[in-house]
């Protein structure tokens, strides 16, 4: 792919982001109404559609101040640091056979990776808005971040053992006989509870809990630079499903319907659950949180790297280095 | 176009390195390091060490700088911390200044005498790596597993609850 098409192609990805990020929004507050058996919002185009785009020339238009004491230049940097990361990690994921921006050898390393930054938005966010709300909350992400990306990683190395590459095209490849969540159970419940953590979505959603931090370490955003950090939120729902989808549920691989179809409707089912598992489980406390990560969630994920290990060896299926 | 790339993020990581090592406040330091960071993966993946660029970015740049924030941000700098820390920068690094730029002599005598060889290189691969680090460096990598281990039982040893009996000697 020539340089010209690979900008022009990312600009198409982006902007079909963008506008996946607010139809989503739509979707999950009409989704928790339901779950929540009331409306949602219902008054903007037909059944409420149009409501994201009111929201935000809302956003885009409300005044954005930094508060006093804080930090100027870090405090405006933050919010991209939220949204950049997370639609770079995109460019590793397969859309369809051949539908990628860049068939990253590291594409699984580099997605994580990109998801991994994201903690500094917070992080800076929180100590530049000079407010102790918002730096409880700072603190609260950078230890949730350390713990459940320890197991992040190690959970779907199982699916890399499997199949023998990083490259995300080639882990679709090597489902095309049996999908991985067949095979790696354990490896795809880990895999989503570091991946609720990473997006931070409720009920790993500490960093912001309105109950008793206010906002957390975006209590004094507003306008667009809040913006922001919800679209690095549900633009993480997506990479997160996205990277599932591939990792563990074939990925664009489907009878009939064109490859993209098929990715689309998976990416959507699991970002479903996203708002289903918001709406239906209570938060943890934070100890309880962090504990959980350190002393069952990264056991549990070596446990599964060595059966899958000693598996793969004993069966001499591995590709790659084994 | 790779080679191109590679250099803009070296310059990129070296001027912001410079400016991490001489900015009074600790969370724009760090905010510069984790720039000169991620411009280095960016010039790992330019030179076609994907592997190198994608931990560079993970393991750096997304965990161990975190770390590094997460105790500074819990120190509140005012104005007159601030000013001392800017007395003190202003003649620490000259002797770390003049052995760094000592250093860098060598590499750009490297890079004029064509060191860094002709055209775009393979890429290494995760399994060449692999085979390297649990065949002819096994003895190595087991060496720093062990390091690791042995830093982990001093966290364990460290944040351990003490008894009774032991709190009474340790009255902290």
């Amino acid at each position: 792919m020539n340089a010209g098409l690979t900008i022009l192609m990312s600009l198409a990805l982006i902007m079909a982001l963008l506008v996946a990020a607010g139809v989503f929004t739509w979707v999950e507050r009409r989704g928790l109404g339901f779950l929540q058996e009331r409306l949602g919002p219902n008054r903007v185009g037909p059944f409420g559609f149009l409501q994201w785009i009111a929201d935000t020339v809302k956003l885009l238009t409300k005044e954005d101040e930094v508060p006093p004491g804080g930090d100027a230049v870090t405090f405006r940097l933050a919010p991209a640091l939220a949204a950049i990361p997370v639609l770079a990690g995109f460019a590793v994921v397969g859309f369809g056979p051949g539908l990628t921006l860049s068939a990253l050898d590291m594409g699984v390393i580099f997605a994580l990776a990109m998801l991994a930054l994201t903690v500094y938005a917070m992080v800076l966010g929180a100590w530049a808005s000079h407010n102790r709300y918002a730096l409880l909350g700072g603190l609260r992400a950078a230890a949730q971040m350390l713990s459940y990306e320890a197991f992040f990683g190690l959970s779907l190395m199982g699916v890399v053992m499997i199949s023998g590459s990083l490259n995300l095209g080639q882990i679709v490849e090597a489902q095309s006989g049996l999908w991985f969540i067949v095979t790696q159970p354990l490896g795809f419940a880990l895999f989503m509870l570091a991946g609720i953590a990473a997006a931070h979505r409720l009920p790993f959603d500490l960093q912001e809990s309105e109950q008793d931090l206010v906002a957390g370490f975006m209590t004094e955003y507003s306008g667009m630079s809040f913006a922001l950090f919800f679209l690095g939120e549900y633009l993480a729902i997506i990479l997160v499903s996205a990277l599932a989808v591939t990792l563990f549920f074939g990925g664009w691989l489907g009878p009939i319907l064109p490859g993209p179809v098929w990715f689309g409707l998976k990416v959507g089912a699991l970002a479903l659950a996203f708002i289903w598992i918001r709406a239906i489980l209570p938060r943890p406390r934070y100890d309880q949180l962090v504990a959980f990560a350190w002393k069952w969630a990264l056991p549990l994920a070596l446990l599964n790297l060595l059966l899958t290990g000693a598996i793969v060896v004993l069966a001499g299926a591995g590709g790659g280095a084994a | 176009m790779s080679w191109g790339l590679a250099i803009w993020a070296a310059t990129v990581a070296f001027g912001a390195a410079i400016l991490a090592v001489t900015r009074p406040s600790a969370v724009h330091a760090l905010l510069l390091l984790l720039a000169a960071l991620i411009s280095l993966g960016v010039g790992f993946f330019a030179m076609a060490a994907n592997f190198a660029g994608a931990i560079q970015l993970l393991i750096y740049a997304g965990a161990v700088v975190a770390v590094f924030v997460f105790v500074v941000m819990t120190i509140d700098a005012g104005d007159e911390a601030m000013a001392a820390e800017r007395e003190l920068l202003r003649h620490a690094w000259r002797w770390p200044a003049l052995i760094v730029g000592l250093s860098v002599v060598p590499v750009i005598f490297g890079i004029g005498g064509g060191a860094m060889g002709e055209g775009d290189p393979a890429p290494a691969l995760a399994s060449d790596l692999g085979l390297l680090m649990f065949g002819d460096w096994s003895a190595a990598t087991e060496l720093i597993t062990l390091l690791l281990i042995a830093g982990m039982l001093g966290v364990r040893h460290l944040g351990r609850k003490l008894g009774p009996r032991l709190r009474e000697r340790n009255p902290e």
